[in-house]
Formats: C-alpha cells, structure tokens, sequence
C-alpha cells in the first residue's frame, strides 16, 4: 500500500468510526480508540536497507466489556491492531486482555490474558514482569502483550496478595528488515532457545504483597520461571549467516517497590534480585518527583524528577540503565484539554551517552487527542546499548479518536 | 407538683441556653453550627450518584465530564471517596480514591488504565484545579469540622431562606483561600452558598447550592452546584443524578485493588 492510501484509510477509519459505540443497558459496553501515527526520521539509517524519512502507522484498540451477576462477574475483551505502513513486522494483532473476572466479598478470581502493572519509578519498569514487552509498538516497554493467567487475590487489613499462575510464555518480537529503531543484526525468532524442556509451556508463578502504611506503599514480589527478557546468543545459520538467537532463562526474581509520599515528595525505589540468568545479579532505580503545585493560583504543576539507576552487572547489561541518572520535567495544565508536558533525559555516568524524551499532549473537543514524542539518542557510546539507535532520533505525531 | 417541677426545669434549661448564647464568642457560635450541620449529615454510611460536570469559559463554550461518585463513612475520621472518569472518553476508566483525614493530609491514589498503574499521589496541591473544572480539589473533598477554625457572622435571608452566615478559615497553609463565607439555612443545616476569597483576601469564586432533595427522611443533598469564578469569569456546573444512600458498600469497595475493576 502506498503512503497515500495508507494515511487515507487510516484517516477514513479514525474519523469515521460510530461515535458513541456504547451497547449500554444489556450489560454490553463498547469503548477504545482508533490512532493514526507518524514518525518522522530525519536522519539517514544506519543499514541500507531501513527506510528514510516518514513512516505511518495505524493503531485500533477496542474494549468489550460485559458485566453480569449484578457485577460481581465481567468478562473484559481488548484485541488491538497494528497496521505499518513500511514494517510488516511492526504490523501486527494482538490480544492485549481477554479475561473472566469474579468478585467475592474476600477475593477476587480472573481467569484468562491480562495485564498487569507493578512499580512506583517513572524512567524504567524494573519490578514490572509479568508481561512480555511488545517493543514493536514503543521503545518505552509500556506496550505489554496480553499474559494467559489464573489471578488469585485476597485483600485483607494486612495487604493485598496476588498469585499469579501462568501455563504459558509470549516470546519477544523485534523489529526487522526496513524498520528503524532495530538492532543491525538479524534476530532469529523462528528459532528461539528456552532453558526449559518445556519451552514455552514451562510453568511460571509470581506472588505479591501490597501494602499501604501511613505515608508509605510497599510492594513485594517472587516470580519464578520463564524470563521474559530473553538474552541474544549469536548463532550460525545453516545458510551461514550469523545470526542471533533469542534465548530465555528460567528465572527467580524478587523484587521491591516501594514509594513514601510526603508533602509535595514523591520518595521512589525498586530493586530487584534475579537469579538463573548470568548467575545472579542485584538492579535498581531510585528517586524522587517533587511537584510546585497551582503555581500563582493559575492551575500549572511542574513538577521535576530524578532516578538513579545501576545494575551490578555493569555493560553487560541487558538493559542501558547500569549506571545512569535520570533528569527530568513535568508540566500539568490542568487545563479544559489537559494539556501535559514531560520531558526527561536518562545519562549514562560513564560514557555521556544520553537517551532523551519530550512528550506533550493535548485533547481536542470531546474525542480527540493529540500526542507527539520526540525521541534523541545523543552521544551514543559503542559500549551502550543504545548505540545501535544513533541514528534513529525521531518525532512522532499521534491523533487518536476514543469512542 | 410534678407539673410544676417540669415547667421549673424547662425555664432553668432555658435560661441556661440563653446565657450560653450570650456568652458564646463568634468564633463558638461558628463551631456549633459547623458541628451541628455535620452532626445532622453523620450516619448515611454510603452514598453512589452519577454526575455531569459542564465547563464554560468566558465565551460561554461548554465542555462535559461525566463521573461516578461513592463516598463511605468511616467512623471517627474522614470519608472515602472514589471518583471515576467516564467522559472525556481518553480519561474513560481512571478512577481518583482519596481516603481525607480530620487532621493531617489525605490519602489519594490515581488509577492510570492505560497502563493498568496505581499511583499514590501527593495531596498537597489541594488548591488545584479538579479535571480543568472551576472545583478545586480541596472544594470537591469531604468537608471535615476540623478543616477550618470558624466565626458566625450574622443571620440573613437567602432566597426566602433565613440563614447563618458564618466565615471559615482553612487550617492548612496550603489551601488556596483566606477564608470562605458560608450560608447555611436554619431550617436544615444545609449549605446554600460559599463565597471564597483568595490569599489576597480577594473574592475568588461563588458555590450555590440548588434543588435539595431529601433521601432515607433524613439526609439532604443538592441536585445542582454551580461555581462561578468572579475573576476569570469562567463557571462549572455539577448536575447531580441517581444519588443513593445506604446502598451497602464495603471498605473493601475503596481499597487500591478496587481501582483496578472499576468501569
């Protein structure tokens, strides 16, 4: 499909999709968005054969919902729906929650693909495990795929306990071919590795407590199974080719994550311990957020923020944050259309390489919302994971329509 | 004689209650009729209702949010109450749980549904403003006797209406007002008006109260607030539906977990 048609029909489903799509009164409620983005590459890539200039994409995610048993069971549904223009790989569809929720008046039981958040920093997702990352949609591994579970919780006076029970795993995907922001190395996901003999359908749990006292809330968790980060061993093709591998560990992992609020301070770690991959090794990302609330009576909040981040396993890491500050901004309108700045830099302390982020979004009339995101790899070092980025800054522009 | 002995009592009990009046400082008299409207609005327990937030600028354009409200009564501090977003439909789902506090700063959790996150929030910025409205938050949370330090001013006619005027000073420094005037009718304790000052002892911004319904015979609840900002010129309306009283729910219905179910 050409550029063209592809904006246009992308446009034609964005705006003319029912307005409100709501089946209210028989239980049946029908809500989401469709998106329209674009990213913008104003530097010539890295390989021949990733693209240059301009890139559309257009995103759908419904959300059916249906409640019954005057509410004390749901059924949730939330398919989603990439469609690119250049990367038939970053096309794609996906299940992001499809569950069976019932409430009792001591625990709740959700059966079927969820998702799940845990974790208080803002510059890295670091006790947040339970869902494979969808890297397809963003680099900012906000985008999860949907986990197959059993959720068991009990909230009691001493805290909230989750069990998780998941039968099966969600590989990774990678972006590949013409696509930008990719590594420059082919990732053979055709063949992926797993520790287990079980492979993908090696039992994995997680358990944790949640807890809130006085100005603190505390999180404590254990997931126990198929790492969700799968480490890139270079292999030989048959054709002879070098090629890398996706392989996932069998892992245990304890984590921490805990935030003290107090006045205008937010007070935020996690930590995490995990074993089986690269032996053990400790991670953590800590700070603070500070907000000047209602500046002169006018509305505005700015708020600033700093994290640091270390991992003890140094570049070697899996991920960019081994030894790294976060600096970063926030501006809140708290205006009719909420419009919002953010705006942060993550540095490493050793090399200089910085990765940074603006976004800004604004809603427009009753509907829409326009979001853009500028993202720069600067100074990238050779010993930094982002390296392979440095060409790749970009901005992008998104008009999603909610219904 | 028993007769006697009774009329004896009532005319000392009078006398008593006239001295006492008299001897009330403004700032006593203010307290008495803060506690007492609270004392008569104690023991609905839990409260549902749907509303309708319409924003006006100065142009008189409009904007709507639609939201869900449930409050519970804790016994011997502040309520808990949930706020949940259904329109603008980009905010659909996010709900906003505040568990107030008599002294000291409230709780409060947002619910993020995009990213499925719970995050604690600073509570501090009580004096801004509430989803772009003309309410700021310190107007939209519950109303705690120990919230101000108070002084009856005089009585007056609202609409018909005999009334307390009483002026109330906000004990936290953070509050955006100097003091808020408030009429309360004597008839019902209920609030008809607020003006509100700003820190420059300014007036800020006018809250009516309309169309009071009473529910379970007891307690009274407006059907319409309207807040006009005097400076801006800009106004929020909040049209109340579907209030229910003593429908049932639990602390269990205001925990962090709940935020995650809410629709």
């Amino acid at each position: 499909m050409r550029l063209k048609e592809f904006a246009l029909l992308g446009l034609f489903l964005t705006l003319s999709l029912p307005g409100a799509g709501s089946l209210q009164g028989q239980g049946l409620e029908l809500t989401g968005y469709v998106a329209l983005e674009s990213r913008l590459f104003p530097q010539s890539p890295l390989l021949n054969q990733q693209f240059s200039g301009a890139n559309v994409s257009f995103t759908a995610q419904p959300e059916f919902f249906f409640d019954f048993a005057s509410g004390s069971q749901s059924l949730l549904f939330v398919p989603y729906l990439r469609a690119d223009q250049r990367d038939g790989n970053r096309t794609h569809f996906d299940i992001r929650e499809l569950f069976w929720l019932h409430v009792a008046d001591n625990y709740e039981l959700s059966v079927g693909l969820r998702k799940i958040y845990w974790g208080v920093t803002e510059s890295q997702h670091l006790v947040d495990i339970i869902n494979q990352t969808d890297q397809l949609d963003n680099l900012d591994a906000e985008d999860k795929l949907g986990q197959p579970m059993v959720n068991l919780t009990f909230v009691r006076n001493w805290g909230a306990v989750d069990l998780y029970l998941m039968p099966y795993f969600r590989e990774r995907a990678f972006l590949e071919g013409e696509a930008r922001l990719r590594a420059p190395v082919q990732i053979n996901t055709d063949r992926p590795q797993f520790e287990s003999d079980s492979k993908e359908w090696h039992f994995t749990w997680a358990a944790r407590w949640f807890h809130t006292l006085g100005i603190f809330d505390i999180g404590l968790s254990h997931f126990s199974g198929t790492g969700r980060e799968p480490l890139l061993m270079p292999r030989q093709s048959e054709a002879g080719d070098l090629a890398l591998i996706p392989f996932y560990h069998t892992i245990n992992q304890t984590g921490l994550d805990l935030q003290a609020t107090t006045g205008g301070w937010l007070l935020k770690l996690e930590a995490i311990s995990r074993h089986g991959q690269d032996n053990q090794f400790f991670a953590t990302v800590g700070g603070f957020e500070y907000t000047f609330g209602n500046i002169k009576g006018t509305g505005l909040d700015v708020g600033v923020l700093t994290e640091y981040h270390y991992d003890e396993r140094g570049k070697a890491a899996t991920s960019p944050f081994d030894d790294d500050v976060f600096l970063g901004g926030r501006l809140a309108f708290n205006d009719v259309q909420s419009t919002d700045f953010l705006a942060g830099a993550v540095i490493d302390r050793d090399t200089g390489s910085a990765f940074l982020n603006i976004e800004a979004s604004r809603r427009f009339g009753d509907r829409y919302k326009i979001e853009a995101e500028l993202r720069s790899f600067l100074n990238a070092s050779p010993q930094d994971p982002l390296f392979v980025l440095r060409k790749d800054h970009y901005l992008q522009f998104e008009i999603s329509r909610y219904f | 004689m028993e007769m006697k002995g009774q009329a004896l009592l009532s005319t000392i009990l009078a006398l008593l209650a006239a001295i006492l009046l008299l001897a009330s400082t403004p700032a006593q008299r203010g307290l008495e009729i803060a506690i007492e409207a609270d004392r008569r609005d104690t023991g609905f327990r839990d409260l549902t209702a749907e509303l309708v937030m319409i924003l006006r600028n100065r142009h008189g354009q409009e904007s709507i949010r639609d939201m869900r409200n449930r409050v519970l009564e804790v016994d011997g501090d502040g309520d808990k109450s949930l706020v949940i977003f259904d329109r603008p439909r980009d905010v659909k789902g996010t709900a906003f749980l505040s568990f107030s506090h008599k002294s000291g700063p409230d709780d409060q959790w947002l619910y993020l549904p995009a990213l499925k996150r719970v995050k604690r929030i600073a509570s501090n910025n009580k004096s801004g403003p509430f989803m772009g409205s003309e309410f700021a938050y310190e107007d939209i949370s519950s109303q705690e006797v120990d919230k101000y330090t108070y002084k009856y001013l005089r009585d007056e006619t609202l609409d018909g209406q005999e009334c307390f005027i009483i002026e109330r000073y906000p004990v936290d420094k953070r509050s955006g007002y100097s003091r808020q005037v408030v009429w309360i009718d004597g008839a019902e304790y209920r609030t008809q008006k607020i003006d509100f000052y700003d820190r420059k002892d300014e007036l800020l911004k006018t809250l009516t109260f309309q169309g009071y319904q009473q529910y379970l015979g007891k307690y009274w609840r407006a059907d319409e607030m309207d807040m006009v900002n005097h400076q801006t010129g800009k106004s929020t309306k909040l049209v109340w539906e579907n209030y229910k009283l003593q429908s049932g729910l639990k602390a269990r219905d205001f925990d962090k977990n709940s935020l995650k179910r809410v629709r």
